[in-house]
């Protein structure tokens, strides 16, 4: 770096960029999308300007226009990393950038959990009259059959365990330079990730509760849920490693983009085993379970 | 990694005017967008709260009934109940502007981008581009507040009226209009924005410091932006989810707030607490930091117990995390629960009480000099004291059986935030003024805004100490006769603010006319901290050559 350059440090000093305000704007659009959505679904007006806006499409010009902005930003990122400028310091800024990204998850989750355990734990408090009498003081509350954890859901844990050890021979075969190493870990992790979405989405449509007013559904299908996009997210970040791996992107010594794919592939690998062991096995210990 | 090419980013000429100012990826020019910002909603913000104490300087409903009739086309009796709705729906607004718009864009987007960089010797933020969607957010969710204010919120009513806690079943069942929905998504925004600011800024600072720079020689406003990046970064995730949870209760028919199926409504109160407490420190801890670079100047001291004065503000923000509930005294919580919140409660006036002694030792023998900055930190100090002393009061669940939600918890959180964390923002404002903008502010204009503001907001907030001893709730539009005569003193306070408020825009209009030029280091030999190494204003990209510190 000792170059004649007027900078004369390692850090990357960016050039001006249309993504983020083109990228708020789409959040813009996308958040008056949703509420003029779910009015729309709703059957209720949304009323502005002496207008009508509620409508079922608004929602979708926002997204496209995010994930143009999102595909847009990325590619840049890649092709700064190509013309050298993510530095060692740089790569290091994108691994605490990533590492707290996850933390941020994690707190996300948090409050899916506590949800959660806000009701199993107490289903039947004294101070709670009304729920006491939905739940029956017990939890599953009265009347809920539960999905057999030792069926599906434990067949999906063994699915993404496996996909976390397939990540990693991907990893190892980067590692050691092994481009076709790398490329099947990788086929098959997002193979296993595709499966695993699968089958959540056939239980989701066996299951024997609804999601709808009642807070064993509630708590049930939006950890599930939250937990299953993170899983539709981690498995196209890993497709666009796919992608970059069998384009030459990355090498032995740098590959970051892969290695956050894979932080975030076993960040929601133990989101996993934490639902499956509360939610699946734990909370549902001696209910009745529905059986197809 | 040898290979960098030249481009032309660190060229010293400066992007184009739009380029410059929507594409951005300078730090010092998203630090001056947020400051912007904060005072436009700053200004809307207010505006807010001198409507509801021109509401509440006579008993009866005086001004709401016809703000409703002209703004929302109410007529009779309906304009009444409108205008009572309006009046929350202020009441609300005023608290989420104030809170994530105002601020927090201040205090940590703007002097946060604008100086921290500069005083850790870093040429940028760790994630330039990134650090612009923390802005663009910011305005998107300003758009969908104000939007959801004209929107239909409770039945027959407009806006979002549930209060800034939006709790269930005010903000489900009793709010089916699609205001309370645009609240949410402005906040889920605006959380957003932090979230990925936090991510930058502990980025930078763990990363970015220049050479011999240890965390133990880090300046203390950067110090205080790391811990609230912290407490950033782990609680907004939590209200994401509450909120997720109202939406979806809203709109999908989940069950989470709803007993008749098995919900909790205290739930809300937990998670949202859980954010709102780290919250409040989010909002006075960079002011903490400004303050103690203040003292130090004009005191030609370095700051009394340096390390203490760091460590006291991690403490705070740890603690933070784990007294939720004394919000929450009077929802049912087991005497058990209220005892530990109790303690742990009272724990955070150790290290508060460091930093407010620490900045009193720094002062100690200093020969202190009362420029505006100076004062307003001096006020900040006073004043903060007040709101923490009621603090300690409140902390008790025995008293908060009396105080829960009546006047006392209104003036104990603004003499920590209105007259804290804005006195902070203001000293801030005053003592990088002539960094920021080449020029000097003209001391007269700057001490009377101080004076004018400091009548002011204690002729506002110390008599509702008086009214809530005396049992008047809050968010209510009218009041029983006997309260009559502190809420008309208190109004009084009010419009005295906005004096000060007109000095402070004439303030930085002449500054900005008169184009008195201001050195690199205007404050001597007490300013220590890098960003007085540089020229006023520094230049396009600073630290080209990373600075050594010993």
């Amino acid at each position: 770096m000792a170059d004649a350059h007027a900078k004369k440090h390692d850090y990357h000093i960016i050039d001006p960029s249309p993504w983020p305000v083109l990228s708020a704007l789409g959040a813009l659009v996308m958040a008056l999308g949703t509420i003029a959505w779910m009015r729309y679904a709703a059957g209720s007006p949304l009323p502005f300007l002496g207008l009508d806006l509620a409508n079922p499409w608004l929602f979708f010009i926002g997204l496209v226009l995010v994930l143009y902005c999102m595909f847009g930003w990325w590619a840049d990122t890649v092709k700064e990393s190509h013309q050298g400028f993510h530095t060692r310091v740089v790569q290091l800024h994108l691994r605490y950038g990533m590492i707290m990204f996850i933390a941020s998850e994690v707190m996300f989750f948090v409050a899916w959990f506590w949800a959660f355990f806000d009701a199993s734990l107490f289903p039947g408090e004294a101070v709670q009259v009304t729920r006491s009498e939905y739940t029956g003081g017990q939890w599953p509350p009265a009347g809920i059959e539960v999905v057999d954890p030792l069926h599906l859901p434990l067949y999906n844990t063994v699915i993404l365990l496996l996909s976390g050890t397939t990540v990693t021979w991907a990893h190892h075969a980067l590692i050691h330079n092994d481009r076709k190493g790398l490329i099947w870990g990788l086929a098959l992790t997002v193979a296993l990730g595709i499966l695993f979405s699968a089958v959540q989405v056939y239980e989701y449509v066996i299951a024997p509760f609804e999601f709808k007013n009642s807070i064993y559904g509630a708590t049930f299908f939006m950890a599930t849920g939250f937990h299953g996009f993170h899983v539709f997210v981690g498995t196209i970040f890993l497709i666009v490693c796919l992608i970059r791996a069998m384009r030459g992107h990355f090498t032995p010594q740098k590959h970051f983009g892969f290695e956050a794919a894979a932080w975030y592939w076993h960040f929601v690998d133990v989101v996993w085993l934490f639902l499956f062991f509360c939610i699946y096995v734990w909370a549902s210990w001696g209910a009745p379970i529905a059986h197809h | 990694m040898s290979t960098v090419a030249a481009h032309d980013a660190h060229h010293d000429h400066k992007p184009s005017f739009f380029k410059r100012w929507f594409f951005s990826t300078n730090h010092k020019d998203i630090g001056i967008l947020y400051l912007f910002f904060a005072l436009i909603s700053g200004f809307i913000a207010v505006a807010l709260s001198i409507f509801m104490r021109m509401e509440l300087q006579e008993p009866g409903i005086q001004i709401f009934d016809g703000l409703a009739s002209i703004i929302y086309g109410f007529t009779g009796e309906a304009a009444i109940d409108g205008g009572k709705q309006m009046y929350n729906v202020f009441v609300t607004m005023h608290a989420v502007l104030m809170m994530f718009l105002v601020v927090i864009p201040a205090l940590f987007g703007g002097f946060g981008n604008y100086m921290m960089p500069i005083m850790i010797g870093a040429p940028d933020m760790a994630f330039p581009r990134m650090n612009n969607i923390s802005f663009w957010l910011l305005p998107v969710a300003l758009i969908l507040g104000l939007i959801g204010m004209f929107m239909p919120g409770n039945a027959g009513g407009y806006g979002p009226g549930q209060g800034w806690t939006v709790y269930p079943p005010l903000s489900t069942s009793a709010a089916p209009g699609p205001a309370m929905d645009f609240v949410i998504l402005s906040l889920h925004l605006s959380g957003a924005s932090s979230i990925l600011g936090s991510i930058n800024f502990i980025t930078t600072i763990f990363n970015m410091r220049a050479p011999g720079m240890t965390m133990h020689k880090m300046p203390l406003f950067a110090w205080s932006l790391l811990v609230t990046a912290f407490l950033l970064l782990l609680s907004l995730p939590v209200l994401a989810g509450a909120i997720t949870m109202l939406l979806t209760d809203r709109n999908f028919g989940t069950a989470f707030f709803a007993p008749e199926y098995g919900g909790d409504p205290i739930l809300f109160q937990h998670l949202f607490w859980f954010f709102g407490h780290p919250e409040v420190y989010i909002l006075i801890l960079p002011a903490f930091g400004i303050v103690s670079h203040v003292i130090s100047t004009f005191s030609r001291k370095p700051i009394f117990g340096y390390l203490g004065m760091a460590y006291a503000m991690v403490a705070i923000g740890a603690v933070g995390f784990i007294v939720w509930a004394h919000h929450m005294y009077t929802t049912g919580i087991s005497l058990n629960t209220q005892r530990y919140f109790v303690f742990a409660t009272m724990v955070i006036a150790v290290p508060t009480g460091i930093k407010i002694f620490s900045w009193i030792a720094t002062m100690w023998g200093g020969s202190i000099r009362f420029t505006t900055p100076m004062l307003w930190s001096i006020g900040f100090v006073f004043l903060f004291t007040v709101g923490g002393v009621t603090g300690v009061q409140l902390a008790n669940a025995g008293l908060d059986r009396a105080y829960h939600d009546t006047y006392y918890v209104v003036a104990h959180f603004h003499y920590v935030l209105s007259l804290g964390a804005v006195f902070g923002i203001f000293a801030g404002w005053y003592y990088w003024w002539p960094k920021i903008t080449g020029t000097m502010y003209n001391e007269i204009y700057g001490k009377l805004h101080f004076w004018i503001m400091f009548i002011g907001v204690n002729v506002t907030f110390f008599p509702q100490h008086f009214l809530g001893l005396a049992g008047m709730p809050r968010r209510y539009i009218d009041y029983p006769d006997a309260y009559a005569g502190w809420n008309f003193v208190s109004s009084i306070g009010s419009y005295i603010s906005v004096a000060a408020m007109v000095v402070f825009a004439i303030g930085a209009i002449e500054a900005l006319m008169k184009k008195r030029p201001a050195s690199a280091n205007p404050w001597g030999e007490g300013a220590t901290t890098l960003e007085w190494q540089l020229s006023s204003p520094p230049p396009f990209h600073q630290w080209e050559e990373l600075p050594r510190v010993r």
